[in-house]
């Protein structure tokens, strides 16, 4: 089952450089929420500071509390702790190149410790079918290598990691950006069939993805959180201009 | 849970606006064009074939130069080792006699005495190496990185003869009365550390060894280590893996190809290192199992004898013993390849 997540005064630093700016919100567990925003406005550093990604960078730091269900990360759990329920996909594809497919995708859970050869195969064969790459793949498993595939399809691959290990909370930073459009509506599936059991935090540059999938979405700009709502006031009758302005496509 | 879908729906209201109205980016629209001077300087550029093919015929030349160094080297070594070769054919290589007053020479003790003094230096140097470098590149604190990694790039540039004067006044005493000891104490049982243990022999001329390749393999090690992907790391760390399971899955696997070329380099100079371990092996032309006794590599006993040669048969026999170390470097290091190829086959030739 999903978890909500709660972010209160959250800011972040890469350096010198304050990129998140007092971000407070709360996404609801069991639904999908979109993040949108110009470039470099701070989304893909939002969703890293939510299973504490952000801090493998040396030179980032994090301030203010974020909860994940009951858990709040950054006091009462170790970092491998929550990657472990809070799954990413990277915004660019990044499988594993000396791992075959199957390997890519068992990666998780091998990892830690997980060895039984059947459940192996099942979970390898059900996440590669939610992220629509089983029928392109069925055949070379075992025998091509993880960065032997395309482009889009080492993203799905990168998905069916993620899910492979079963997350309460997926976050996807433009999971669709190198898609085709059969593979992205594939993927936007998913995400719908996944939202009744996870929480997913999906950032994209596509708006009219944002208003297929998402129940409620924010809208950040320069560090900030400028307004979190349903997906369907946001893209109607947002109550910020900037917002308006942003959606309307009248702002860079 | 509802299917909120607006999938077939119309798109909301604003976003038809977006299809709709001209852009209205304020400050975003460039100046007037490009100066007509680049397109004109673009254009007048030809094809650059004449420059490409120079360019490939000199690294061509180069290339096959270094294949020329290395037939010439086999050539002379053959030439002048005749009397040799014909006075003891293929069986030079699998015999242990070595009497200069006789004029009996096999070349069996010598390729035993380096094939296993590089063989147990790697062994020994290959974990140190592979820690020092995990140590540096993902565990040591960023500005203490540069320093520690010259320190080790320091003892590259340590002389051999330096290492065999250290090895004669600290290693092997060290050896004799403390490593040696308590080798035969606990090890003693697999016959590797009996006999008398004079501090010199085949294990301290490994050591000695492993201390002199142990830079090489780190600092090559460290480059193809730096060379693993920012995202590669994270992809693992997002899986939920700990700081060992990241270092073993992302980098350590992602860097074996360049890992083993560090390897089978430091193997090389191993296997052709004079100085040092002709002060500490004992020059016994001896097959022993003991790693104690005294031993004799291909590369010392040319250095040690050459001078002293009298006679052309064994000045031949002598360089004959250099066509062995010409072509135990070369199978080693074809071996040492095929394995490579074998293991990684599958998975590196497609990622790289
Ligand atoms: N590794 C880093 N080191 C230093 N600064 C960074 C780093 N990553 C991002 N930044 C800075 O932080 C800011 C926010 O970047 P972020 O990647 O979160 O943007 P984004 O909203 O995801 O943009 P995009 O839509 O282009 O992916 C940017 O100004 C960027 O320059
Ligand atoms: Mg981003």
């Amino acid at each position: 089952m999903g978890v909500g997540i709660e972010v209160k005064n959250l800011n972040a630093w890469y350096g010198q450089t304050h990129t998140l700016r007092d971000i407070n919100l709360t996404i609801p567990a069991n639904s999908a929420t979109a993040l949108i925003g110009p470039s470099g406005c701070g989304k893909s550093t939002f969703v890293r500071c939510l299973n504490r990604m952000h801090e493998t960078n040396p030179s980032a730091r994090v301030e203010g509390m974020v909860k994940v269900g009951d858990i709040d990360i950054y006091n009462d759990a170790a970092p491998v702790e929550i990657r472990r329920r809070v799954g990413m996909v990277f915004q660019r594809p990044n499988p594993f190149p000396t791992m075959s497919i199957y390997d890519n995708v068992a990666s998780g859970l091998k990892l830690n410790g997980f060895h039984n050869r059947k459940v192996l195969d099942e979970v390898v064969e059900r996440s590669l079918k939610q992220a629509a790459l089983w029928n392109e793949v069925k055949d070379d498993l075992k025998k091509k290598s993880g960065a032997s595939l395309s482009g889009g399809q080492q993203q799905r691959l990168c998905i069916a990691r993620a899910l492979a290990v079963d997350p309460e909370v997926l976050l996807m930073d433009e999971p669709a950006s190198a898609l085709d459009p059969a593979s992205t509506s594939k993927i936007e599936d998913l995400i719908f069939e996944l939202k009744d059991e996870y929480s997913i935090v999906i950032v994209t540059h596509n708006m009219q993805q944002a208003a297929r999938v998402a129940e409620n979405t924010g809208f950040f700009l320069n560090g900030q959180l400028v307004e979190f709502a349903p997906t369907s006031t946001i893209f109607t009758k947002p109550h910020d201009k900037r917002t308006e302005d942003y959606i309307t496509g009248r702002f860079g | 849970m509802a299917d909120t879908r607006i999938k077939d729906a119309e798109p909301p209201a604003l976003l038809k606006l977006q299809v709709n109205e001209p852009h209205a980016v304020a400050g975003h629209a460039v100046e007037g064009k490009a100066p007509a001077a680049i397109r004109e300087f673009l254009n007048k550029r030809g094809s650059g074939a004449a420059g490409d093919g120079a360019f490939g015929a000199l690294v061509l030349a180069c290339a096959l130069s270094i294949l020329g160094i290395v037939v010439l080297i086999l050539f002379v070594l053959i030439q002048q080792s005749k009397l040799s070769l014909h006075a003891f054919g293929l069986k030079f290589f699998i015999t242990s006699a070595w009497d200069p007053v006789m004029g009996d020479f096999g070349a069996l003790p010598f390729i035993y005495g380096t094939l296993v003094t590089s063989f147990l230096a790697l062994c020994i140097a290959v974990p140190l190496a592979l820690c020092v470098a995990i140590f540096i590149m993902e565990i040591c604190p960023k500005p203490l990185r540069g320093p520690v990694a010259f320190l080790t790039e320091l003892l590259a540039a340590i002389p051999s003869v330096v290492y065999g004067l250290w090895a004669v006044f600290v290693l092997v005493p060290i050896m004799r009365d403390h490593l040696g000891p308590f080798l035969v104490k606990f090890f003693g049982w697999t016959g590797l550390f009996s006999g008398t243990n004079f501090g010199e022999g085949l294990l301290t001329a490994s050591i000695i060894l492993s201390i002199m390749i142990l830079p090489v393999i780190s600092s090559i090690t460290r480059e193809v280590m730096g060379a693993v992907p920012v995202s590669q790391k994270e992809g693992v760390l997002a899986l939920g893996a700990t700081r060992w399971e990241m270092i073993r899955i992302a980098v350590l696997r992602n860097a074996r190809v360049g890992i083993v070329g560090g390897v089978i380099l430091g193997l090389g100079r191993a296997l052709g290192e004079t100085m040092a371990v002709t002060m500490v092996i004992g020059n016994h032309p001896d097959i022993a199992k003991s790693l104690f006794a005294p031993g004799y590599t291909l590369a010392s006993v040319i250095a040690n004898e050459f001078t002293e040669a009298t006679g052309d048969l064994y000045l031949s026999a002598l360089i004959e013993i250099g066509l062995a170390l010409f072509l135990v470097t070369v199978v080693v290091n074809t071996i040492a390849r095929l394995l490579v190829w074998f293991v990684t086959r599958n998975s590196a030739r497609e990622a790289r």
